[in-house]
């Protein structure tokens, strides 16, 4: 079990309010990922869940009981840390025990969890090793190896990829996941990379400064973000916003339009100047200048589109996937 | 230094500041252990005859080497053992956040910059004098005896005073290692389920290890030299009661005018000094390449 509910929780430094009260509710299994621009309060939110920081106002609630005010060992959760945060004075198989040595369980038991979580994680062959001895990967793992073997409630991750190679993160964040289906247990899962946050999560929560601005899937955040804050946020390369006479020509403040929902040809309403060429291969990302309407504006093409830089190109919006913004940002419907 | 010839431009750029340290250390040494070998008293003038083995001899055998030795060992461990329990505890309450921690910290330190002569007699006459001191005044307002600090437990009087110099040290150098400690390890250990003492016992103190065998091998070889102290308190007594091996070196050369069997007394101050020295190396140099 391990569902958790924050009723209008809030925290202060002093008199910095960073978190105002907000509400939010997990269930039992999800994956959930909290992301946000860099300041936004979400590792702030997942040291008041874990209990690492004392809410200023509010209640938590962890399988339905109050634990407001219980110590974090006690909430059954689980956390890895960005730096990992492992014991460097203990070999792998120590730090892995040790939450299991802390709760007094016999010998016997310990060796075999650890032993078990050695096996799943693929660290068998460095179980007497320090953490100095370990590339950054296999102390990911570690870390992780020393949360499961409580069998916790729930896991808590903060940022754990950040120290990880491009190449290391996407297989970690695979782990990561299949770790999930196979244990079952909620995850809440903090990053600001909204890439992993759209291919892990059940559901996204986006924050900024400490306010939720959209809770949901992945796709109903791409598809039907609610403000423009979130509209920017996910999806990448970044949804292109147009003002002025463009947008009050679709009875709105501002219209959006992603990159991919924006066709490249000869002829067509807009026509721009192509600037830099982003060649991934599969995708070429283009910017396109002098279009009057954003600069640059960013259009996704297919690899074989071949236009070069200074060439005139003309493009066709999806009328049905652009998204329409009042003057606060919100979206209209 | 990771190539040769960088290795060997190192070798070149120190040896001055090596040589130098070696004549420095060398010469003294050579003449100690000339002279330890002369018959050589300063109230018998001229002759300084070649003497064997006769200073060491009776420098050994005199009651009061093995009650020196003893003293010197007694000294050196009961400061160490105050001074390293004590700044761990001080260490660890001055590493949380507080009103005025900047104050405190100045005022902890402090007494290290106090010299030692200074210290003691301020021990000697406004704390520890039975009549006028503050711990007999204390004492006697509330109906108890006074004690007679150097007259009934005079090492532990030295060894308090002692500390008192040294704790700011070892206070220092832990509260320093301890701020260095990753905050996130503590954490980390305390969603584990660690309570505050196995954080202490599991993540605190295996990290102060090696500062703490610092804190112990620089302190020790300060503490086997402690002369001021005992001078002007007690004068190495009652009887020999605070005598150590560096205050018996002394009575010997400057006050019994023997400088070949003050030399001895040195050479096997030197010699007990590096065994210590090996030993604790032993003992505790394993926490320095960890
Ligand atoms: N102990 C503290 N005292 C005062 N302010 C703090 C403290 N911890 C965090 N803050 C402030 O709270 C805000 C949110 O911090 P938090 O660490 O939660 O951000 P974050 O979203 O995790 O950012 P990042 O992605 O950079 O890790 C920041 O503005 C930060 O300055
Ligand atoms: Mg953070």
């Amino acid at each position: 079990m391990g569902q958790i509910q924050l009723k209008q929780i809030s925290k202060s430094f002093g008199d910095v309010e960073v978190i105002p009260p907000l509400d939010l509710h997990i269930e039992d299994g999800e994956f959930v990922v909290f992301v946000g621009p860099s300041g936004c309060g979400k590792s702030t939110l997942l040291r008041l869940i874990a209990g690492l920081e004392d809410v200023t106002s509010g209640s938590i609630k962890i399988d339905g009981n109050d634990a407001t005010a219980t110590p974090p060992a006690k909430r059954g959760l689980a956390m890895v840390f960005q730096s990992y945060a492992l014991y460097p004075h203990m070999s792998v198989r120590k730090n892995i025990a040790f939450p299991l040595k802390m709760a007094k369980m016999d010998q016997g038991e310990i060796d075999k969890r650890v032993t078990d979580a050695a096996g799943v994680l693929n660290l068998t062959d460095y179980i007497d090793r320090r953490p100095s001895q370990l590339s950054g990967g296999q102390r990911q793992r570690v870390a992780i190896g020393r949360a499961i073997v409580r069998e916790p409630a729930a896991f808590l991750f903060d940022e754990p990829l950040s120290n990880l190679d491009a190449a290391l993160r996407v297989g970690m964040r695979l782990e990561i996941s299949e770790l999930h289906k196979r244990l079952d247990t909620t995850m809440i899962y903090v990053t600001h990379d909204q890439v992993e946050a759209m291919t892990m999560a059940d559901k996204i929560v986006v924050l900024q400064s400490g306010v939720i601005e959209q809770v949901g899937s992945p796709l109903e955040l791409y598809q039907a973000p609610r403000n423009k804050f979130v509209a920017g946020f996910i999806g990448s390369p970044k949804m292109n916003f147009i003002e002025d006479a463009e947008a009050q020509k679709h009875g709105a403040h501002a219209i959006g339009i992603r990159p991919e929902h924006i066709e490249v040809g000869d002829s067509g309403p807009w026509k721009g100047v192509v600037g830099v060429a982003e060649h991934l291969g599969s995708d070429t990302f283009f910017h396109i200048h002098d279009t009057g309407l954003a600069d640059p504006l960013t259009v996704r093409a297919s690899g074989e589109v071949a236009f070069s830089y200074g060439d005139t190109i003309h493009l066709t919006p999806r009328e049905d996937r652009i998204h329409r913004f009042d003057e606060r940002g919100m979206r209209i419907a | 230094m990771a190539t040769k010839a960088s290795r060997s431009a190192a070798r070149l750029m120190i040896s001055p500041a090596v040589l130098l340290l070696l004549g420095w250390m060398l010469v003294p040494l050579c003449l100690t252990i000339y002279f330890s070998f002369l018959r050589y008293n300063l109230l018998q003038i001229g002759e300084t005859p070649f003497a064997g083995w006769e200073n060491y001899y009776w420098f050994v055998t005199d009651p009061s080497f093995n009650a020196a030795i003893k003293n010197t060992l007694v000294l050196v461990g009961g400061v160490l053992a105050i001074t390293t329990i004590g700044g761990l505890f001080a260490a660890i309450l001055l590493d949380r956040p507080m009103f005025g921690t900047g104050i405190i910290r100045i005022m902890v330190i402090a007494p290290f910059f106090v010299m030692p002569t200074v210290s003691a007699l301020v021990w000697k006459n406004m704390f520890m004098n039975p009549v006028n001191g503050i711990f007999g005044r204390i004492a006697t307002s509330l109906g108890f005896q006074p004690i007679d600090f150097f007259g009934q437990i005079p090492l532990a009087s030295i060894i308090m005073i002692v500390s008192w110099t040294w704790l700011p040290f070892a206070t220092l150098i832990l509260l320093t290692a301890l701020q260095s400690l990753d905050q996130e390890q503590l954490e980390a250990a305390e969603m584990d389920g660690a309570g505050w003492w196995s954080r202490f016992w599991f993540i605190m103190l295996p990290h102060l290890a090696r500062a703490i065998t610092v804190v112990i091998l620089i302190q020790t070889i300060f503490l086997l030299s402690i002369f001021a102290e005992i001078l002007v308190t007690t004068n190495g007594g009652p009887g020999t009661a605070t005598t150590n091996l560096t205050y018996l070196i002394y009575v010997s050369s400057l006050l019994q005018f023997d400088v070949g069997m003050g030399s001895a007394g040195g050479v096997i101050a030197i010699i007990l000094a590096n065994i210590v020295a090996i030993f604790l190396m032993r003992m505790i140099g394993k926490n320095l390449d960890a």
